[in-house]
């Protein structure tokens, strides 16, 4: 099939913008390797310094844990609460609809210094600030509205007359949802999980205000990093996250191709 | 993909009422915990900010954080910049992300792969690895002026990081994905029979593009453009980490008078502005547009 002029020019452009979205962080692959400590591109020899500092220092060791350690917790919690509140909303009635669901969406639709400021108040408040507890509550709060709203699409597409043929074939309520909805939605549910993990794994800006000095996640190392000198460091973490965020796209693209998925 | 505000949960066999009413509470109660957890932990928190911007350092109630704001002209010229920023970063978007769209839409195979990964890469990647990436490139020593200057187009580096121009590189690229997803989304909704029916009237290739195509997808692109614009009004990380120390928008403001200040009273004035302009174009967005998918679409 030959393309006409303007076709070709469309997909041209399509191609240098896809570029633009791309290369900029791909950039942190060369760089990581970098032999010296300058910012200058093209980086100059190579070195696997910036990891070896990376594996050996404790604060950025510290930071990993925490981060992996805070977003698992978010996962656990946020996809219990969201799956259940998206139950709520599709099978049953709840009063003030849609002031229910605006107000669940709040936490998306904030930006995110508001939030992080509002909830630093009431957090030192409680004593929440600079604990696990304190970080996993903010950050479950994040990331409730993405699991709400990809089980919500999830539910909406599902075939409630299986459910409706296990109860009455005699299945109790329970039964017939962990035996029968369950299975259908898992691949949904894996989605949202992975969307809660990374809203908690990747968020900076609340993390900033609540972390306090104990409870420093990775995203908050890697600021103090960039914030007033850089610290190559930064570029050797920065690889490997971009390693983790190609899995997260794979494993996204695999259950949505598998079963229920939203089409983005 | 939206949660439609319509009532989906009666079940086909509603005849006995009572039992059903009484099961469908029941199941409603199911979204009392995770309401709970957002009220008490992030809009209680909201509800004290806005109250607090509401009361003079001395504690009285008062309009003073508001009245500074409004006499104050450097805090006007930084509302300005905020908004000014949000809309050109808006527009650039706009201009490169419906083609781009319209691009993705009619790619097939690999090249279709290829693009929707390069627009759904940056949701996966942290905005920390890619405001990293862009220092790199726009670093007086980074690659954009290295190719500059080995080119021979300029004699010495530009300044592109600690500046308008850094900020405005960095946002355009962060938020081109949440312009792209709606309008590629209407576009597959569309109904490809119309462009047949409109060419086949004898209507010329631009004129099916201006009277039918772009009017069909005009819902994606101002749910875009609204993500886009709300998201900008409040960004603190690409600012703060590529723009330099006179290029403070509301966010950075916000931040500094709590964190350096210490002046609780106006960073919460400040802040209720920041909220009430982004929860206003939610509000207007979802009356006037019926854009319910418009946060569901964009991540």
């Amino acid at each position: 099939m030959r393309l006409s002029r303007g076709e070709a020019a469309l997909a041209g452009f399509a191609g240098l913008v896809s570029l633009f979205l791309v290369l900029p962080s791909l950039i942190v692959v060369p760089m990581s390797f970098n032999a010296d400590n300058l910012l200058r591109f093209p980086p100059h020899g190579f070195s696997l310094g910036w990891y070896e500092a990376y594996f050996g220092r404790d604060d950025w060791r510290l930071a990993t844990w925490n981060s992996v350690t805070i977003a698992l917790a978010v996962t656990v919690l946020a996809t219990t609460m969201g799956t259940s509140a998206a139950l709520a909303l599709v099978r049953g009635r709840i009063p003030l609809r849609n002031l229910y669901i605006f107000l669940m969406l709040t936490p998306m639709i904030a930006p995110p210094i508001v939030s992080a400021v509002s909830m630093y108040g009431v957090f030192a408040r409680l004593g929440l600030v600079g604990t696990y507890p304190g970080m996993v509550l903010a950050h479950t709060v994040l990331a409730l509205p993405f699991v709400l709203v990809n089980v919500v699409a999830v539910l909406q597409r599902m075939d409630w007359r299986l459910e409706q043929a296990a109860r009455s074939l005699g299945a109790s309520a329970a039964r017939a949802f962990f035996e029968v909805t369950l299975p259908m939605i898992r691949p949904g549910l894996v989605v949202a999980a992975i969307f809660a993990f990374i809203t908690s794994f990747d968020e900076v800006v609340v993390a900033l205000y609540i972390s306090g000095s104990s409870a420093i996640t990775l995203p908050v190392q890697m600021w103090s990093g960039l914030r007033f000198e850089i610290n190559p460091v930064v570029a050797a973490v920065s690889t490997l996250l971009l390693g983790l965020s190609v899995l997260a796209l794979l494993a996204i693209g695999f259950l949505r191709r598998a079963g229920a998925g939203s089409t983005v | 993909m939206a949660i439609e505000l319509s009532e989906t949960a009666r079940g086909p066999d509603a005849a006995g009422r009572d039992p059903d009413r009484l099961r469908l509470m029941r199941r409603g109660a199911l979204g009392i915990p995770a309401l709970l957890l957002v009220a008490v932990f992030l809009l209680y928190p909201l509800a004290l900010l806005v109250e607090l911007g509401f009361h003079a350092k001395t504690g009285e109630w008062s309009l003073a954080q508001y009245e500074r704001i409004a006499t104050t002209p450097i805090y006007l010229l930084v509302l300005w910049k905020t908004a000014w920023v949000a809309g050109l970063v808006t527009c650039i978007d706009l201009l490169i992300g419906y083609p781009f769209a319209v691009a993705l839409s009619r790619a097939r195979g690999w090249w279709r792969l290829f693009l929707l990964a390069a627009v759904l890469m940056p949701f996966w990647t942290n905005l920390l690895v890619r405001t990293y990436g862009w220092i790199v490139v726009l670093h007086p020593n980074g690659l954009l002026n290295s190719i500059l200057l080995g080119l021979g187009v300029v004699s010495e580096p530009i300044e592109l990081v600690q500046n308008t121009i850094g900020v405005l590189i960095g946002m355009t690229q962060i938020m081109l994905p949440f312009m792209v997803l709606p309008i590629a989304a209407q576009i597959e909704r569309m109904d490809r029979r119309l462009l047949q029916a409109a060419r086949s009237l004898g209507a010329s290739p631009r004129r099916t593009f201006l009277h039918v195509y772009l009017p069909l997808t005009l819902p994606g692109v101002f749910a875009g453009a609204l993500v886009t614009l709300v998201l900008s009004f409040g960004f603190f990380v690409i600012p703060a980490l590529l723009g330099g120390r006179r290029d403070v928008l509301i966010a950075q403001l916000i931040d500094f008078n709590l964190t350096k200040v210490l002046n609780w009273e106006f960073a919460a004035a400040l802040g209720t502005i920041l909220l009430a302009v982004t929860m206003g174009i939610f509000l207007a967005a979802q009356r006037w547009l019926g854009l319910n998918s418009l946060w569901t679409e964009a991540r």
